[in-house]
Formats: structure tokens, sequence, C-alpha cells
């Protein structure tokens, strides 16, 4: 028998400290290659044009490093990527930030805001008008995104709450098919979905997110460590973000139709879409945003809801379990687990023309 | 002794088949030691205990506000669906397979078909199906059938066409009709192959249930997944894949006794 079982416990021993080391190697440090996980979404394409037309690499290479732009089909997918520690960062809504990778434990920090839906996200409903007619019903949206947020959201404006409705958790890739079957009386969903729910016979958009403006956010996150240990990356990935920004307020016809192309649609569509979307193309904008009393107030809500859902992880006693950082010292929960910051820096540099 | 002849004895069989079982459990206790000692909030490769702890909160505990258990509801609703859509896909492919496999002018007529039909993926062309069956309960099940069903009839065709010719000539020459064949002789020998296929399809049959709960559901062990997926809730999904695992193997484990007991002529290949 020990014969048989002692080269066998070596193997094993061998293995593990094999795996404990490569999971050691997960930890920041200085280093000059990175990698930036991002997804098809109206806001997001900037980075695919950045990547695309050599916007990124500039930059990359005036702070010395190389950044790597990775498409990811899936979205939950890129932020569960990124939690896991594959990326350095990844773009995503500030509820997700908050309720994968900080309620997860991995310090996150998002460095560019690039807009807020406002219009993006919406309720449909079949043959009915009024976003009262919704009680009672089922509704179709994905469970504990920002669908559900928007739909909690809309229940309050008109006096109801969740308990009213029945959610059906359906996937965002079949939410179209969806809406032609005769069990889906209404929906939530966003773009692009949203617009192409919107054209069909019986639908009638009953609430957006242009009714709670600000409170759905698009950003760019970095890993706090990684960030903190090379400030170059966020450097280059501000610069490079504001040089598009400028193209397309300027409205630079070939970067509108080159992410028109990648985002599967037209430059009508994409346009469209725009007009839905509060991009601030200016960094002074973002940074007012961004220092403004309204995003602390607009986490505790996205906290709060959280909470409610069990999705701030099972250490939570209450809303306030993972604690967020705001510019200008503010912060809202548990000062002791500070999970998830939101950073005026490299916006700011970008104002000043000082990257 | 040469390795060939040094055959295991009782219990060294029994340790050596726990081994991978022990070996991969102790991999995973060390991975993720490693990645808890980083971040004690690591929400990828939870420790045992924190699995246990959250399926006995979460899954486990009559929920407030229905007062259903998720864990029992999960895993009823999910049985009931696959349950359903098996029993629907082995009656379908019994009865279609045997004229297929045993009436020429059926073969010629049908074979073909099935053939190409078994060949489309039911999973692209999942927009046509909540058309035809909606997105309730109906197309869940109709994803399984339509999912299994040619795997079934295409297996059990060409035990038919095994069939010994002698068999069925000297049966004819005794004056058996065609249907005489069907019910006497065909129907009996083909039960127990019929619950063989379904043995075999049965992995197929879970993934269908789990692709359709995670399209569109309001519970079960799929949609569980599916949805606490969206915050890397590793510590819910790992339990659960263990859970359906093991009814899997339960299920393919009583479907063989089931077969040994109620056929004992019938030669079970894998008796063992």
């Amino acid at each position: 028998m020990n014969s048989f079982f002692s080269p066998t416990l070596k193997l094993l021993v061998a293995a593990t400290l094999a795996m404990s080391i490569g999971a050691s190697t997960l930890a920041a440090e200085v280093k000059d290659k990175f990698q930036v996980a991002w997804t098809i979404y109206v806001g997001w394409m900037p980075w695919d044009y950045a990547e695309q037309s050599g916007i990124i690499d500039k930059w990359a290479k005036k702070y010395g490093i190389e950044i790597k732009m990775v498409q990811v089909n899936d979205y939950v997918e890129s932020i569960n990527q990124y939690t896991a520690g594959k990326f350095d960062g990844c773009v995503m809504t500030n509820m997700d930030a908050l309720t994968i990778p900080a309620a997860g434990g991995v310090d996150s920090t998002a460095v560019i805001i690039g807009d807020f839906s406002n219009g993006n996200d919406g309720i449909i409903l079949k043959d009915k008008k009024k976003l009262s007619d919704i009680k009672g019903q089922n509704v179709n949206l994905v469970e504990l995104s920002v669908s559900h947020y928007l739909l909690a959201r809309g229940l309050e404006s008109v006096g109801m709450s969740e308990k009213d409705v029945k959610v059906v958790n359906t996937s965002d890739a079949d939410i179209v098919a969806a809406f032609s079957s005769k069990d889906v009386t209404s929906l939530v969903t966003w773009n692009p979905q949203l617009s192409e729910i919107k054209a069909m016979k019986g639908a009638t958009l009953a609430f957006d997110s242009s009714k709670i403006p600000g409170e759905i956010i698009d950003m760019l996150v970095l890993n706090t460590k990684t960030m903190q240990d090379n400030p170059k990356l966020a450097k280059a990935l501000t610069g490079a973000w504001y040089e598009v920004m400028a193209q397309m307020k300027k409205g630079d016809a070939q970067a509108i139709s080159m992410m028109a192309k990648a985002s599967g649609t037209d430059v009508v569509g994409f346009n469209s879409q725009l007009k839905t979307t509060k991009m601030f193309y200016d960094a002074k904008d973002a940074l007012a945003f961004s220092t403004s009393a309204a995003l602390p107030a607009t986490m505790q809500k996205v906290s709060e809801f959280s909470f409610e859902h069990g999705i701030l992880g099972d250490g939570a006693k209450d809303a306030t379990f993972v604690g967020m950082a705001f510019p200008n010292g503010k912060a809202y929960g548990s000062a002791s687990n500070i999970k998830l910051r939101f950073s005026d820096e490299y916006m700011k540099l970008a104002s000043e023309g000082k990257l | 002794m040469r390795l060939i002849n040094q055959k295991p004895s009782h219990s060294k069989a029994l340790v050596l088949g726990l081994m991978p079982f022990l070996l991969i459990v102790l991999m995973y206790v060390f991975a993720s030691n490693a990645r808890l000692q980083e971040n004690e909030d690591d929400k990828l490769l939870p420790s045992f205990s924190h699995m246990v702890d959250t399926m006995e909160k979460s899954a486990l505990t009559p929920s407030k506000r229905s007062g259903e258990v998720i864990f029992i509801n999960d895993t009823l609703s999910s049985l009931k669906r696959l349950g359903i859509g098996v029993v629907i896909s082995a009656l379908l492919g019994l009865i279609i397979s045997i004229p297929l496999g045993l009436i020429p002018l059926v073969r010629a007529g049908f074979s073909p078909f099935i053939a190409a039909f078994s060949m489309v993926p039911p999973i692209a062309i999942l927009p046509i199906l909540f058309i035809i069956f909606g997105m309730g309960e109906v197309a869940k099940v109709a994803l399984i059938v339509i999912g299994v069903t040619p795997l079934i009839v295409r297996d059990l065709q060409h035990r038919v066409e095994e069939f010994s010719k002698e068999q069925l000539i000297k049966a004819q020459t005794l004056g058996a009709s065609t249907w005489t064949l069907v019910i006497r002789i065909i129907l009996p020998q083909m039960l127990p192959r019929l619950l063989d296929s379904v043995r075999l399809t049965l992995g197929t049959a879970w993934i269908f249930l789990i692709s359709s709960e995670a399209i569109a559901a309001t519970e079960g062990l799929g949609y569980r997944i599916f949805l606490v997926r969206r915050y890397l809730a590793m510590d819910m999904i790992l339990p659960y894949v263990i859970w359906i695992t093991l009814l899997a193997f339960l299920a393919d484990f009583l479907l063989k006794k089931f077969t040994c007991k109620l056929f004992p002529w019938y030669e079970n290949k894998d008796k063992a």
C-alpha cells in the first residue's frame, strides 16, 4: 500500500503547490501589458473604435505600455472574468460594478464615467398603454440586472411594488423573439433590443430610463490595486477615451460609421441609440457628474435595491455592507469594506489637458 | 507478477475508485484556500463550509415572501419537466421507430426525413419554437422532446433492423400477420432496448432542460444557476451542479436496475 500511495501523495502535493503559486500570481504588480474587456453597447462602442483606429496604441505607447481591448460576447461573462482576475479592467454599469466585483471582494475603481442611460432601457407593454396596467402581469426581463432595477423604479413611480407583478427571468439574447410569443405581455430590456421591440406591433414604451436620469451609469472599471500600481494604465485609457469623445463631438463620420458597423447596425440606427444615451463628450461634464451629490444618492438607491434582492453577498446584514467612496471624500456604507471607488482623478487630468 | 495480471482486492478497488474523487476535492480545497487567502470574499472558488452555509440560508430555508423552499421547488419543477419530456420522447420514439425499422415501405418514405430532421439543432430555431409553443411549460417540455425523440428513434430503428430474420420468418410461417409480429415479437423485445436508449439520451435531455430554463423561467435548477451566475455566486452554483449530477446518476442507475428486474432475459451490456 505504502509504496503505491506515496508517489501519488507527492504528486498531489506538487500539483496543489503549483496551483497555489498560480493563484498568487493573480496579485497586482507593476507590469506593462494589460487587458481590458468590453461588450457591445452604444456607450461602449468608442472603446472598439479606439482599438481599431490605433488611438489606444498611440496612448499606450506614449506611456510605454501595451493595452489590449478584448471583446467579450456575453456581458455578464465579461464582468465575471474581470472579477475572477482575468482582465485588468472592464466596462460595466454602476449596479453591476457594485453587485459583481465589489460584492465579490474585488476592490474596483470607476475611472471613466462615459455616459448614463437616458432612454436606452425601457419597460414595454403589449396592447396596453399605461404603466399601471402592468399590475398582475408576468414581466420578462433579465433578473437582477439594471432592467430589474428600472422595473422597481418604474413601479415605484406609479405607487406599486414588485409584489404587484411576476418577474420571469429571460435571457437578453432571446427577448426580441420572446415578445412575439403569446405568453409575453410585458418586458423590460435595453438597446439595441429595446428599439427592435418598440418597432413591433402592439408594443408601447410605458417607462424608460429618461425618467430616472443619471441612475443607470456606464463606466470603465479598473482593478483598484492594478490601477494604483500602474497609474500609466488609467492615464493612457483616459487619454484615448477623450480623444475619441472629441471626434464624436465633432461628428466625425468615419468614427461613427465604424462604431455603427461594429455594433451591427447602420449610422441611422446608431445615431438614434446615441440620442437616448447621455454621452459625456467633455471630460468636464463627466467630472461634474462624478462630483455631484446625485451620484452618492443614486448609489445608495442601487445598494438598497441590491440588498433587498440578496445580491450584495451573504455577509451583508444591510445595504451599507459594501462601502463606496466618492470624490471629495464623500462615502457610503461600511468604511472598513470599501470595495467600489468613484475616482475623478483621471477625468480631472483629462479636463485640464494634462494627459 | 506482471502488471496486467494484478487484480485489486475488493477494498483496494474501492480505494482506487474513490481516489479520483478525493483528488479533485483536495485540489479544489487547495486552490480555493489559495484564492481565499488573497481575498476572503472571493466568489470563484468558495470554501465548502461557505457552500453549505449558502445552501442552508438561501436554498433550504423557506422564503419569507412565498414560504417555499427554493431548492426543493427548483428540483421538483425541473424533474417534472424532464420526466414529462422524456416519457413523451420515449413513447414517440417507440411508436415511430417500429414501423420505420420493420416496414420497408415506411422506411423508404420517412427514414431520410427523420435522419435529416434529427440534425436540426433545436437551440438554433428557438425563436420559431417560442412562437409555436409560447414561453411557458409547454415550450420547455417541447424543447426536450424535439431534442431527444430523433435520437431515440434513430437508435431504436437500428435495433429493430438488427432483429434476427429467422425469428420473423418463423413467426410468419406459423401464420403471424405484420400486426401480430409487432405486438407479440417486436414490442416485448424492444422495451428493454427502449430503456437503454432512454438512459443514453438522459444526458441530452438534461442539456435541453437546462437550456430551456436558462432562456425564460421562474423556477428550476437551470433557472437558478443562470440567475445567480449574474453575480458569480459559485457558492450556489457548485452545489446545484453536484446535485444535478447526482440526480442524473441516480436516474441512470434506477433505469438500469429497473431494466434488469423487468427484463431478466435481456442481456444488459453493462450489468457490472
